[in-house]
């Protein structure tokens, strides 16, 4: 296990490199320049001056190996002398986003927390709402529960967020004013006040991703669910006469959960990647917010630099599914 | 003796009593939404107008500019001009006196020296800086003592109003970026996103494309003002979120830019929480008629180049003919609502420059038709105009955009209905606007028949708008598809007149000089065809009072006079 580990750990270098190599190239070439974003009444001479100080009209591998150096290098050091208070990285440059002439680090650093709490809750909201809808609906298939179960998931599934954030605004706080629709990023939870309102600002963005991903999870705990049902370990299992009550949540749902406890942790890096959509609805202004409008700013170490961080968490958590898989079903070993 | 304390008293009370009324931080909150979120508060590294208008409430020229586009003292005691000495009889100088004991919000002195180094600052080759055109024809900025500034122009300048004068050219505290000139300006974050001002707020918190937070300037050289203590700008969302956490949910008070189609606004009227504001600057939607050929049969490099004269467009006659045919009043309803109405003039405003013009307002469809017949095209069979076996067809490009596509779609049935077949395209706007030489996409390089796009210029004076059109700024391969003159118009007539436009000072005369240059490019040539004038179009609250709505200047110029209505 430990070896497998180590390999596979080994193995993510070069692919993380050739990953980086291909999102650097992909958002080089693709269509725009941050010059749309400079008014037409800029000159065109004070408009090459800009992209000169940004360093946007240098070679593209000079730009490349430049963005390596400042991501495997310039920002570890950043991070240590954070840490440490060492001065490391003093007069080094870091990755500057075009459209703020900030650090890219930083700014994702300030986005991570909103983008935690609303994404990352509506997840383990998500989980904790699907997985016992998944046991009771396969349990009872095809009862009045399951059909309802299956009704609603399929809207979560195929109603895209943007129409059920807009939606949940119009109800919720333009007629009936219970919820906020902008989500206010300065709030700080000091008090019982506070974290009501903090409960409250949350609820909207939570309720529309947490139906999304409850609708996912649960058709997978149900679909692992009937298989397990239907084998011959739990009709051995009956007859032993053990109670319902063991035979469902001891015996099936210890081994429908396998398949299902990979499809969540997969499903980790989307938490970081935050919610592109839903976080603009509601303003959050996380991760999401951060990815879509660099994007359309045409800035291009800010989408490089987070595209790859999405990257490596999706090669990271791909690893742990697997490693997460071998502990929990002792019939698989990598050795 | 009693009457004398009692007038005394009453006095006191009448002077007393405005003061109470109005006093430094007495409203409270004021919240602003901006839908697209401030990046940085120094607006000598960005562009954007989100930027630069946030900013404008730190930082502040030593001039702006007024509703009307009249310019106003901020820093300084008044306004120079010939006759009060401040600017120089021969036009190459201006010399601006700085209020005595203003304070930055540090409680340090303002003075000439900071703004000479603004200018050192925006003025360094490497700094990249985004309104080097402010400080264009500068000799030199010096400072003549504590509290007064001195420009030199390299030669007369009529409109001396660029340098220190606006949003876009604020004064920067000499001290707080001494550290951060040329290759050094983005590196100092702390100073781009924090600086220290003159404004009426002064930031607390700054988070990249997210919120700012502002507390008022306890030295602002208003005693009374601001009204409200703090000020949140948010900014994320759409036109139509920002609208409606204004109109209808009550959550902001202000909401910058809420270009929602007229349908919508009415909606969110109704609903009585607040109100839109609308104002009219210089921005115009127009169809920009392509002079030469961007056929493709053409070899690469000569394609849109003043090699080859547009086979159709070359004639005025159809070009005025597909002007004829446009309804401009329904562009208008269909597109901006109380946001726009229908212009023939490149340069709408201000009043001085603006020509008289209004020939294209009316539809006039038969004439346009009569027009095309004289001209040659003739309709076949099918309705389908052609002249010598080559039919009458042009490819109309714009970018992505929901009104824009509107605005295609209702353009292509009239020139339907003229006989002209007509082939739409959208290009992205990142790319459409991108300026990248190596893209056939962009609207520099205009490989198309027209294309559509708004443009306006910044300030008061058009003299450098109209002198984009010159012969020799048109995009080709020699100067990497970089030139303004997007139409590759070329009259030696017009180049002549820009050329005494820039030697004319007398007000009225460039006045006229300006509006013939305009009438040269639109209703004698039908180069560019103006549409829709297009307005500001902002939300405020019904509690929220002091808005006037300002085009010339940062939309947030008069935040200082903000108040809550109780």
């Amino acid at each position: 296990m430990l070896t497998f580990t180590i390999r596979r750990l080994l193995l993510a270098i070069p692919t993380l490199l050739f990953i980086s190599l291909v999102i650097f190239l992909l958002v080089d070439f693709a269509p725009g320049s941050p010059m749309s974003q400079i008014p037409l009444t800029v000159p065109p001479e004070v408009r090459l001056r800009i992209i000169e100080a940004m360093g946007a009209n240098e070679p593209i591998f000079v730009r490349y190996l430049l963005w390596l150096k400042q991501f495997f290098w310039v920002e570890p050091l950043v991070m240590i002398d954070g840490m440490f208070g060492t001065t490391y990285s003093e007069g080094m440059q870091r990755i500057v986003s075009w459209q703020s002439r900030s650090p890219v680090m930083d700014i994702i650093v300030e986005r991570m927390p909103q983008t935690l709490t609303v994404v990352g809750s509506a997840y383990v909201i998500g989980v904790l709402i699907a997985v016992p809808i998944g046991i009771y609906s396969a349990y009872r298939q095809y009862s009045w529960f399951d059909q309802i179960g299956t009704f609603i998931a399929m809207i979560g599934f195929s109603v895209p967020t943007f129409f059920t954030g807009v939606v949940l605004i119009l109800v919720f706080s333009v007629n009936l004013g219970w919820f906020p629709s902008i989500y206010n990023t300065s709030l700080r939870v000091t008090d019982w006040d506070s974290f009501v309102q903090q409960v409250r600002q949350m609820a909207m963005p939570v309720a529309v991703l947490a139906l999304f991903n409850a609708s996912q999870i649960s058709r997978y705990m149900r679909s692992s669910m009937l298989d397990n049902l239907a084998q011959d370990y739990v009709r051995t299992a009956r007859a032993k006469g053990m109670s319902e009550r063991v035979v469902v949540l001891k015996h099936v749902l210890r081994n429908s959960l396998i398949p299902v406890v990979t499809v969540i942790a997969l499903g980790i890096p989307t938490i970081f990647g935050g919610a592109i959509i839903t976080e603009q609805v509601f303003k959050v202004n996380g991760l999401g917010a951060l990815l879509i409008n660099a994007i359309q700013g045409s800035d291009l170490p800010m989408v490089q630099t987070l595209t790859f961080i999405f990257a490596v968490l999706i090669v990271l958590f791909n690893l742990i599914a697997d490693v997460l898989y071998g502990m929990l079903d002792p019939r698989i070993r990598y050795d | 003796m009693k009457l004398k304390t009692a007038l005394l008293g009453a006095a006191a009370t009448l002077a007393f009593a405005p003061a109470a009324f109005a006093e430094r931080g007495a409203d409270g909150n004021v919240n602003v939404l901006y839908s697209q979120a401030v990046s940085i508060m120094n607006a000598y590294l960005s562009s954007g107008t989100k930027d630069v208008e946030v900013g404008s409430l730190v930082l502040e020229p030593l001039a702006g500019f007024d509703q009307d586009g009249t310019v106003i003292p901020r820093l300084v005691t008044e306004i120079p001009s010939v006759e009060n000495g401040g600017i120089s009889e021969d036009l190459t100088t201006i010399t601006w006196k700085i209020t005595p004991g203003l304070l930055w919000s540090d409680g340090t002195p303002v003075t000439a020296a900071d703004a000479v180094f603004s200018y050192e600052y925006c003025t360094h080759p490497e700094g990249g800086c985004s309104q080097a055109a402010r400080y264009e024809g500068i000799e030199k900025v010096e400072a003549l003592d504590d509290l007064t500034v001195k420009i030199t122009w390299t030669a007369p300048k009529p409109n001396p109003f660029t340098a220190f004068v606006g949003s876009t050219s604020p004064i920067l505290q000499a001290a707080q970026f001494a550290n951060c000139l040329g290759t050094a300006a983005p590196t100092c974050t702390e100073q781009n996103f924090r600086p220290i001002g003159t404004g009426p707020f002064m930031v607390t918190d700054f988070k990249v494309n997210d919120v700012v937070e502002l507390a008022a300037n306890p030295n602002y050289r208003d005693a009374a003002k601001p009204a409200f203590a703090t000020m949140v700008v948010k900014g994320g969302g759409d036109a139509a979120g920002a609208a409606r956490a204004v109109m209808e949910t009550g959550e902001f008070d202000y909401a910058w830019n809420t270009q929602i189609n007229p349908e919508l606004q009415a909606q969110m009227e109704a609903g009585g929480q607040g109100k839109f504001v609308s104002a009219f600057g210089t921005l115009v939607e127009r169809i920009e008629m392509n002079m030469t050929n961007p056929s493709a049969d053409l070899p690469e490099g000569e394609r849109s180049t003043a090699m080859h004269p547009h086979p159709m467009l070359s004639d005025i006659r159809v070009r005025k003919a597909l002007s004829m045919a446009i309804d401009r009043s329904l562009l208008v309803e269909v597109g901006y609502g109380n946001a726009g109405r229908p212009t023939c003039n490149l340069v709408p405003a201000p009043a001085q420059y603006a020509s008289p013009n209004t020939d294209c307002i009316a539809q006039d469809m038969e004439g346009a038709k009569a027009l095309l017949e004289e001209a040659g095209w003739v309709a076949g069979a099918n309705g389908m105009r052609a002249k010598d076996g080559v039919p009458m067809k042009l490819l109309y490009q714009t970018s992505v955009n929901a009104v824009r596509q509107d605005f295609q779609a209702l353009i292509k049935g009239w020139w339907n209905e003229l006989g002209v077949e007509v082939e739409l395209k959208s290009i992205d706007g990142g790319v459409y606007f991108g300026g990248d030489p190596g893209s056939p996409d962009t609207f520099q390089k205009f490989y198309a028949d027209v294309e559509m796009y708004a443009n306006n210029f910044d300030g008061t004076d058009p003299e450098p708008y109209l002198a984009q059109y010159l012969c020799d700024k048109a995009p080709s391969p020699a100067n990497g598809w970089q030139g303004e003159n997007i139409n590759r118009f070329c009259d030696p007539a017009y180049d002549a007149l820009v050329a005494e436009l820039a030697s004319t000072r007398e007000p009225e005369k460039r006045g006229e000089i300006a509006i013939r240059l305009n009438e040269m490019l639109t209703k004698d040539s039908y180069v560019v065809v103006p549409l829709v004038d297009r307005g500001r179009l902002s939300a405020h609250s019904n509690t929220l009072g002091g808005v006037v709505l300002n085009t010339w200047d940062s939309e947030l110029w008069n935040a200082s006079d903000w108040f809550r209505i109780k």
